[in-house]
């Protein structure tokens, strides 16, 4: 039967700096492979839709003929899905946590700024 | 016979992480009957299969439980590859078991926190909390999440560890293993927690095995039963036995989780010493056709995965078997007898995941 179990390690906490950090005010600590929410590069997007299917909470939507890209970040559950199957590689994962929010923002929008370059015309010296 | 009065406990108490109802029948102070229900958080993650591809049900899969996600998401991987018949790689295995045995610690510690809070210890509970911190700390750095991993995948794993950080890991774990020995010390030596433990909650080494109980609580009650043993990972390969005490009681339960967390620092020295080079992933192609059980074994006990897929992209049926399920009828059993006092102490000593439980 122990008494005075703790004693060492109440001592040592005693001068030891504190374990919990004042966060927001300081920030949360973060690594380099640490997901923190969805970014975009609107200029590279095809619109191509693959991460609007791939996405397990369908929190993406993509409009090919408006050309916005949506994401609604209270339903994304940052799993990194649509980063790893994007085929152009416009969808990348910041390490940074959105901020906690009062009001519910609804879905984030992007104009997708990427113009297809046009094909190179077929001219009767080319198909020869 | 004196007379029975009801005394409704939870789904909203102090003591309860998560929500579970149990009406209990009280004689004075005595506990004679008790009658459980859940169904408060539901959410239908079974059902979700039938929706999502099965390469993306993964995510779904690890967040049934927040606590054992790996294990959760390892044990659908294991299914969707045992019916696709992919040969995992070995390095892919290995990961895997040491991920899997870095979420038992963090899960093991949280619930002996979350014990000691019910006993009223509270700088214990926050001893244990500040260990489980390390933990989360090494998940993130090498898999991106602190409690939902998403490292498992059908085929392998998505992140491979180099051998500096494994090193790195193993040297950390040697450091937070002296201060795990004094914390389980407290839990294992201390006069207030054997008086508040020691006797509470007995529940027999036969009606363990009848009642169906699972995990910790049943090699509480002198059973040598682990699903680790079954092999699956790598687990055939490296060498551990598990922790078995005799009494039954909550403070037999409290030791198992105790001494396992040392059990799974070696299984992940071991595992860091014999992982092979190579690749982690292999790709898959096609979709599942068939039927498959698998089990693995949870910190909380044993889990039990079913799946049924028709050839198409989306299985038709998942069926989740959790620890906490089985662990219920036991519970009724624990507590009939008990003093009313005794009974947050003996609800935590299964440690109850309801989110589990209820999918």
């Amino acid at each position: 039967m122990g008494v005075f179990e703790m004693v060492g390690t109440v001592v040592r906490s005693v001068f030891r700096k504190p374990a919990t950090l004042m966060y927001p005010v300081k920030t949360a600590k973060i690594t380099p492979l640490s997901r923190g929410h969805v970014v975009i590069d609107v200029s590279r997007c095809i619109s191509c839709r693959i991460c609007q299917k791939k996405c397990p909470s369908q929190a993406i939507w993509v409009e090919p003929k408006e050309k916005t890209w949506q994401i609604n970040r209270l339903r994304c559950n940052v799993c990194n899905s649509c980063v790893e199957t994007c085929p152009v590689k416009c969808l990348t994962m910041d390490t940074h946590y959105i901020p906690s929010v009062t009001v519910r923002p609804g879905a984030e929008l992007f104009h997708i700024t990427y113009v297809k370059p046009p094909k190179p015309e077929i001219t009767a010296e080319s198909k020869d | 016979m004196s007379r029975q009065i009801i005394i409704p406990f939870g789904p909203q108490h102090p003591v309860l992480p998560e929500p579970i109802h149990l009406d209990l029948v009280l004689e004075d102070e005595i506990v004679v009957d008790v009658i459980p229900s859940i169904g408060y958080v539901h959410r239908g993650l079974e059902k979700l299969v039938e929706r999502r591809e099965y390469t993306e049900y993964v995510y779904v899969a690890e967040r049934i439980c927040g606590i054992c996600s790996f294990v959760h998401g390892l044990a659908y991987c294991q299914g969707v590859e045992g019916m696709m018949k992919i040969e995992v790689p070995e390095r892919a295995l290995y990961l895997r078991t040491i991920w899997s045995e870095y979420s038992r610690l963090h899960s093991h510690l949280l619930t002996l926190g979350l014990f000691a809070d019910v006993l009223g210890f509270e700088n214990l509970f926050m001893n244990a909390w500040r260990l489980r911190e390390h933990i989360l700390d090494d998940m993130e750095a090498t898999t991106g999440g602190r409690v939902i991993q998403g490292s498992c995948k059908v085929g392998g794993v998505r992140r491979d560890i180099s051998s500096e950080k494994l090193d790195q890991m193993v040297s950390g774990l040697n450091e937070l293993e002296k201060e795990m020995k004094e914390l389980t010390e407290v839990f294992l030596r201390d006069s207030s927690i054997k008086s508040r433990l020691c006797g509470v909650g007995v529940l027999p080494k036969k009606e363990a095995y009848e009642y169906g109980a699972a995990g910790p609580t049943l090699r509480g009650s002198g059973w040598s039963i682990d699903a680790r043993k079954l092999g699956y990972a790598a687990f055939s390969k490296l060498n551990f036995e598990p922790v078995v005490e005799t009494q039954g009681d909550c403070y037999a339960r409290c030791a198992v989780r105790a001494k396992e967390m040392f059990v799974s620092i070696d299984l992940i020295r071991q595992a860091v010493q014999k992982i092979p080079d190579g690749p982690v992933e292999v790709k898959v192609t096609g979709a599942p056709d068939g039927e498959y059980f698998t089990r693995v074994e949870q910190p909380r006990g044993e889990l039990v995965h079913y799946l049924k897929g028709n050839g198409t992209k989306n299985l038709v049926r998942s069926r989740v078997r959790t620890p906490t399920f089985t662990n219920i009828p036991p519970l009724v059993a624990m507590l009939k007898g008990c003093e009313l006092a005794d009974v947050p102490v003996i609800v935590h000593s299964i440690d109850p995941c309801i989110g589990c439980a209820e999918r």
